[in-house]
């Protein structure tokens, strides 16, 4: 029987992840409050922050597994689960909203044909809103992969999807 | 002969390409056997001129922009080495209108200098504040913040010299200086400028305040949709310790003060100030009841001065050039300068650093220079998605914050949208309690029921299903929001929602009467 929470089965993933977990762990031993920095180690190294990495890192800071999941699930940064190779972040805030933001965020809704906080069917891309880049003088602006475009149209984002493969 | 080239390495100008001209650049020199040395400077704050380009020439800095990688062969076949004619030149950088009207106290480098280089930093009046600091008594230092008359940049404006004061008489064997970089208002961008273009004032305000106040550590808690401010900061922080400038002993003078940088994780509601100091011990963005105030019982539970990037900001040039200097600027309550933020639907969007008192017309007419879609403007947000929208009637009303608290408004973080004729304000009013609804950490009833149920009576009052019944409760609602909320997320939203409501009615289907009392909101 398989069971999520079945340990004993062979992960070949597991022992990285372990490694990532305790890695981050060690580099922010000395600061305090130090869980922030610890989770943007380990998803900037895993790409999220997977379950069994909770455990772990419940373990070696002395917190419960429900505590370090609720500081991951209260902030949007954080994933439990790996993006696709491409992270479209459409900003979705006022003063993109004043310069056809909302159509830039109908263009990428139907280019990857799925909506915000869900990934295209071909596994090429995943759709996230957010709330504002800073941009705002330059509107419409995305983010692609950490990279920041402003002044966006629905051709420069078909060109700047293209260049990144999708 | 060596030509220095600026070309801006801020994210405003990556966004729209810098860093292909940069590299366009090296090539065509490279390829014309020139000798140009380029220096990556933060951004001038002249947003739709980027890639704002500068050419140091013997007649000063010689701006060209936008400039596209593919337009650099020509500009050098035009001569712009030697500050040449261009359809792109803007002639020098400093006498542009857009720069020159300004009064730049806090982004007095900003754009000039090599936002790494200490030299650079120093050459233009850099750690000049700090070490006026160094021979003063902690309370002579807390006294010339409190005479300046700043006041918190980060919206709340409470005067930051208040708070410091109160820091420095709690008695505690531990105090922290912990800096709000949680920049995200839409519409806002100042504090990005000012960290990317120049780090080490923001390093210097933090030194004074821990030597003023007795803390010998500091947190920058910067949001995590900035990363290049991030490494910039880390890099600046790394090199002030390197230099002495932070550490143990500062520059010899037996004062201790230290800091890093945290990164934020996308959560709007860390931007105030007890949610911050959560997430800063590693905890959930859960706002804290007041009291006890941070100042008293703050980071892990010791007292802490917490202010907003452009606060401390401003703070080497009050002690460098005296409380009363700073002061001189502004009108009534509102001392200083305030980086005004132009954004959304303007031609010229970009950072406006003025003294209080100028009207919001000046700004989006005489420096943004109208809409950008050529459509007539018809509102303008001030102050974030937590502020009020003004319809033109209010535009020549003075910013200066007791004068927008007088219109049920507030000047925030000095950002601002405009929208052309084409907003819908029901739709906007809408967005204003969805923000809310997906942001509210939900320690309180009113903020966290009272968004998802504004969002539903809106969009009740739009389908005009018992549109007035509906809107008597969507007054009700904001009532509650406003006085039953634990912080201003909950407490604030009302002001875009009812100014939307009362300036723009027959958005929501109302007729175009009289707007309702302004009392309704306060």
């Amino acid at each position: 029987m398989h069971t999520p929470s079945d340990s004993t089965e062979f992960d070949p993933d597991d022992e990285f992840i372990q490694r990532a977990a305790q890695q981050a762990v060690d580099r922010h031993r000395s600061q305090k409050g130090n869980l922030l920095p610890i989770l943007h180690d380990v998803q900037h190294a895993l790409g999220c922050i997977p379950s069994s990495a909770v455990a772990t890192l419940a373990s070696a800071l002395q917190l419960s597994r429900a505590e370090i999941h609720g500081v991951i699930s209260f902030y949007a940064h954080f994933r439990s689960e790996r993006p696709c190779p491409i992270l479209l972040e459409v900003c979705r805030a006022e003063a993109c909203q004043a310069m056809g933001g909302d159509a830039l965020a109908d263009h990428a809704r139907r280019r990857l044909g799925c909506d915000f906080h869900q990934s295209a069917a071909n596994g090429s891309a995943t759709l996230e809103p957010v709330y504002c880049l800073g941009l705002c003088a330059q509107s419409p602006a995305v983010m692609v992969n950490g990279k920041p475009y402003a002044r966006m149209s629905a051709d420069k984002l078909d060109l700047v999807l293209a260049a990144e493969g999708c | 002969m060596n030509t220095r080239i600026f070309v801006p390495r801020d994210t405003a100008a990556i966004a729209v390409g810098a860093d292909d001209v940069a590299s366009a650049i090296t090539a065509q020199a490279q390829a014309l056997g020139l000798d140009v040395q380029i220096v990556r400077n933060g951004s001038r704050g002249l947003l739709w001129l980027e890639t704002l380009v500068e050419i140091d020439t013997p007649a000063g800095r010689i701006a060209y922009g936008p400039v596209q990688a593919d337009d650099v062969p020509g500009l050098f076949e035009a001569g712009w080495l030697d500050g040449s004619p261009h359809p792109l030149r803007h002639g020098p950088t400093d006498e542009i209108p857009y720069l020159k009207n300004q009064e730049r106290l806090t982004f007095a480098r900003v754009g000039i200098i090599d936002p790494l280089s200490l030299a650079d930093y120093q050459a233009h009046g850099g750690y000049a504040g700090l070490r006026n600091a160094l021979a003063m008594a902690p309370e002579a230092i807390v006294g010339e913040v409190v005479d300046s008359g700043l006041r918190g940049r980060g919206g709340a404006a409470f005067p930051t010299g208040i708070k410091w004061k109160t820091v420095l008489a709690t008695p505690a064997l531990q105090k922290y200086v912990v800096c709000n970089a949680d920049e995200g208002d839409s519409g806002t961008f100042s504090d990005r400028l000012l960290m990317e273009g120049d780090p080490y004032t923001l390093i210097e305000g933090m030194t004074i305040a821990g030597i003023a106040v007795g803390a010998n550590y500091g947190y920058v808690y910067v949001r995590s949709e900035y990363p290049y401010a991030v490494d910039v900061l880390a890099r600046a922080i790394e090199q002030a310790r390197r230099t002495g400038w932070l550490g143990s002993d500062i520059q010899g003078s037996g004062r201790a003060f230290d800091m890093e940088v945290r990164t934020a994780a996308g959560a709007y509601i860390c931007g105030e100030e007890t949610s911050l100091l959560e997430s800063l011990e590693g905890k959930r963005g859960l706002v804290r009841a007041k009291p006890p105030l941070p100042a008293i019982q703050g980071l892990f539970g010791q007292p802490t001065v917490i202010n907003n990037v452009i606060s401390l900001a401003s703070v080497p040039i009050i002690l460098d050039k005296g409380a009363a200097y700073y002061r001189d600027y502004g009108m009534g309550r509102s001392r200083g300068t305030l980086p005004f933020q132009l954004a959304g639907n303007l031609k010229r969007g970009g950072l406006v650093e003025k003294a209080f008192g100028l009207t919001l017309r000046q700004l989006l007419f005489d420096f943004g220079g109208g809409s950008a879609s050529g459509r007539p403007l018809r509102a303008v947000q001030v102050g974030g998605p937590l502020g009020a929208y003004l319809p033109e009637s209010q535009w020549d009303v003075p910013l200066d914050y007791e004068a927008y608290m007088g219109i049920s408004a507030m000047l925030g973080h000095g950002g601002l949208v405009a929208f052309d004729d084409t907003v819908d304000m029901a739709g906007m009013a809408q967005y204003a309690m969805e923000f809310c609804a997906v942001e509210s950490c939900g320690k309180c009833t009113p903020c966290r029921v009272g968004a998802v149920r504004g969002v539903e009576v809106i969009q009740k009052i739009r389908r005009d299903d018992q549109r007035e019944h509906q809107v008597h409760l969507l007054r009700d609602l904001c009532d509650t929001m406003f006085s039953g909320s634990l912080c201003a997320l909950g407490g604030m939203t009302p002001y875009p929602v009812l100014s939307a409501l009362n300036h723009f009615p027959q958005d929501f289907g109302l007729p175009a009467t009289q707007p309702a009392s302004d009392e309704a909101t306060a």
